[in-house]
């Protein structure tokens, strides 16, 4: 298929719904709600399901009813609109029913900015809702990787019946980008028989499905956190992605950063190249489960003086990275979140500075 | 000589856990004898409230999801768009529909969702043990209004039948009760009025059930009948608030 220039949130709608998903359910706000606009239009011509809810609270649990009836079903908001949501999150990670979430964040807390950030990693990555409960966290770096994670969330979905996030910021919901969209990731939803509310008529039982997350036997409610934590422990074997950048240089710092950041540090590593100075990459794709190994090896070579996570947050992966590294290298945070994108000057400074 | 009375194929053997005088018995019942009547089992899911009715899929022989406290109509609202062709029902008490979950009643109903509430009113919170609801009368002592709900604080009890059919979409509200039998036949029509909206496709429908709880009242199950005929059913008028044109 051709490449076609396409702004990130219309993409991610688009992406969709060649993935093979034509249920939405949305209520708008900034940065993405164009996401909304284009599938208001786009659903009903592909012959799926459109609907603006009332609230974020609502549409968490439009997607846990779909979700859980069988359908493919998705959502796409911004951080505060994910606040809301996330109490659906837990009950439908509780319930163990597929669906995906799409979060182009916004600055915060409360109703912060309009701008891009990436402030929602310990949302994202460490629950936002209660209990004991993990996403598979997915993060572009491109409005290309946008529509890849999107298309790709939805069978991973199915393949852990647990929720998956599309962490975006608000500039990858903004930008415009040639993309394309590969055929190839095309899938078709897996049969739920064994654990849907699709109506026992649908599937030719008389046995009852039910969808809930209620265990008020204490062995029984271990039982599924048991459950729920094999599975997270099986995205940690199966499911770690990320991308390396100039590892194979001589290089005596580690930078590691996702998403629009990363290719500022693109930019930075680079620039620092041609003025002789070499500087590794770990770009996360993957936030959860988090590429710890990867990280770790990287810092863990001989010539590795420091590793920066550069993150535009007050230093919120910076606490993973640290785990991975165990003490044996320093970690520094650099960021901002505020809405302005580190420079790759100011970055290159800093990195001078320690080095 | 032939069979004149046997349990529908829609409720399982499971004992309730309901206390006794509760009416969420006999609620259960009518529902499942509508949907046998309608013969719709194998088609339909039901949404379990937070409350005391959180266990009702253990009575019911179809399939259920639990929603969180209010939540239900939001649920409701995304399995019926995307299989219209399933009979969705939620199951919910005045807390949860009245007080957390009122957004989404009113919405769900204004979008004319074509799905069917049973609303179960009997003015307290059950199971978290009796405190105070939208729908607690004046003076009535519960365990957060120790005193009796003082109106000028709390404001008056909502009457959520009136409210909704203020709307202009919902096609069928009706407020009915269970406290005596007399009542229940009319109840009973009511429910499965509602669901044969549904198969029909036509409308949101919605049928409140004015309810007692002796155990949060302190009263016995015949007194709680008796108060509930007497301060209940005064202010909450029974009767079809809506029908479809």
């Amino acid at each position: 298929m051709a490449k076609v220039l396409m702004k990130g949130n219309e993409a991610i709608g688009e992406a969709a719904i060649r993935a093979g998903c034509l249920n939405y359910f949305a209520y708008p706000i900034t940065p993405q709600s164009e996401v909304a606009e284009y599938l208001s239009k786009r659903m009903p011509e592909a012959g799926g399901v459109f609907l603006q809810g009332e609230s974020e609270v609502a549409v968490g649990y439009m997607i846990f009813g779909a979700a859980g009836a069988g359908a493919r079903v998705f959502t796409t908001s911004s951080s505060p609109g994910v606040s809301l949501m996330s109490e659906a999150i837990s009950y439908i990670a509780g319930a163990q029913c597929p669906a995906v979430f799409v979060n182009i964040i916004r600055g915060g807390p409360g109703l912060g900015g309009i701008l891009p950030s990436q402030a929602d990693y310990f949302q994202a990555t460490k629950g936002g809702g209660h209990g004991d409960y993990r996403l598979l966290v997915m993060a572009p770096a491109s409005v290309q990787e946008a529509v890849e994670m999107v298309m790709k969330a939805f069978p991973l979905a199915e393949k852990y019946r647990n929720p998956v996030m599309i962490l975006g910021d608000g500039l990858i919901g903004q930008m415009m980008e040639p993309v394309e969209f590969p055929d190839g990731l095309r899938s078709e939803p897996t049969n739920k028989d064994d654990w849907a509310t699709n109506g026992m008529d649908s599937r030719n039982s008389d046995k009852q499905n039910l969808v809930k997350s209620l265990f008020l036997d204490p062995k029984a409610l271990n039982d599924n956190n048991l459950a729920l934590k094999a599975k997270y422990d099986r995205m940690k074997i199966e499911e770690v992605r990320y991308e390396p950048y100039n590892l194979d240089s001589p290089y005596q710092a580690l930078i590691v950063s996702y998403g629009t950041m990363s290719r500022v540090c693109r930019t930075v590593i680079d620039n620092l190249k041609s003025e002789g100075i070499e500087v590794a990459m770990i770009r996360p794709q993957t936030l959860f489960p988090f590429p710890e190994k990867a990280i770790h090896d990287a810092a863990d070579v001989d010539g590795c003086k420091i590793v920066f996570s550069i993150e535009m947050s007050m230093g919120q992966m910076v606490e993973d990275v640290e785990r991975c590294i165990k003490g044996k290298r320093p970690v520094e945070w650099y960021g901002k979140c505020g809405g302005d994108v580190p420079t790759p000057e100011e970055i290159m400074e800093i990195i001078k500075e320690r080095l | 000589m032939g069979k004149i009375f046997t349990k529908p194929e829609a409720l399982s053997d499971n004992h309730t856990h309901y206390c006794p005088g509760c009416t969420h018995g006999v609620i259960h019942r009518l529902v499942a004898e509508a949907i046998d009547e309608l013969g719709i089992k194998g088609r339909t899911v039901g949404i379990a409230p937070v409350g005391c009715a959180v266990l009702a899929y253990n009575y019911f022989t179809f399939d259920f999801q639990e929603a969180a406290h209010g939540r239900a109509p939001a649920m409701a609202t995304g399995i019926k768009r995307v299989r219209p062709d399933l009979i969705v029902f939620t199951y919910q008490g005045d807390g949860d529909l009245a007080s957390i979950g009122m957004g989404e009643i009113i919405h769900a109903a204004n979008r004319g969702e074509k799905f069917t509430t049973i609303f179960v009113n009997n003015a307290v919170y059950g199971m978290t043990g009796g405190q105070m609801a939208p729908t607690t009368m004046p003076n009535q002592r519960t365990t957060t209004s120790p005193l009796g709900r003082n109106v000028e604080d709390t404001g008056m009890p909502i009457k959520m039948a009136e409210l909704l059919s203020a709307l202009q979409t919902p096609g069928y509200i009706t407020r009915q009760t269970v406290i005596k039998p007399k009542y229940i036949v009319k109840a009973k029509k009511a429910i499965k009025q509602a669901f044969t909206y549904q198969v029909e496709r036509r409308c949101f429908s919605l049928v409140e059930v004015v309810s007692t709880c002796p155990t949060n009242w302190g009263m016995t199950p015949l007194d709680a009948i008796d108060w509930a005929e007497n301060t209940l059913l005064p202010y909450y008028p029974l009767g079809e608030y809506k029908t479809p044109e």
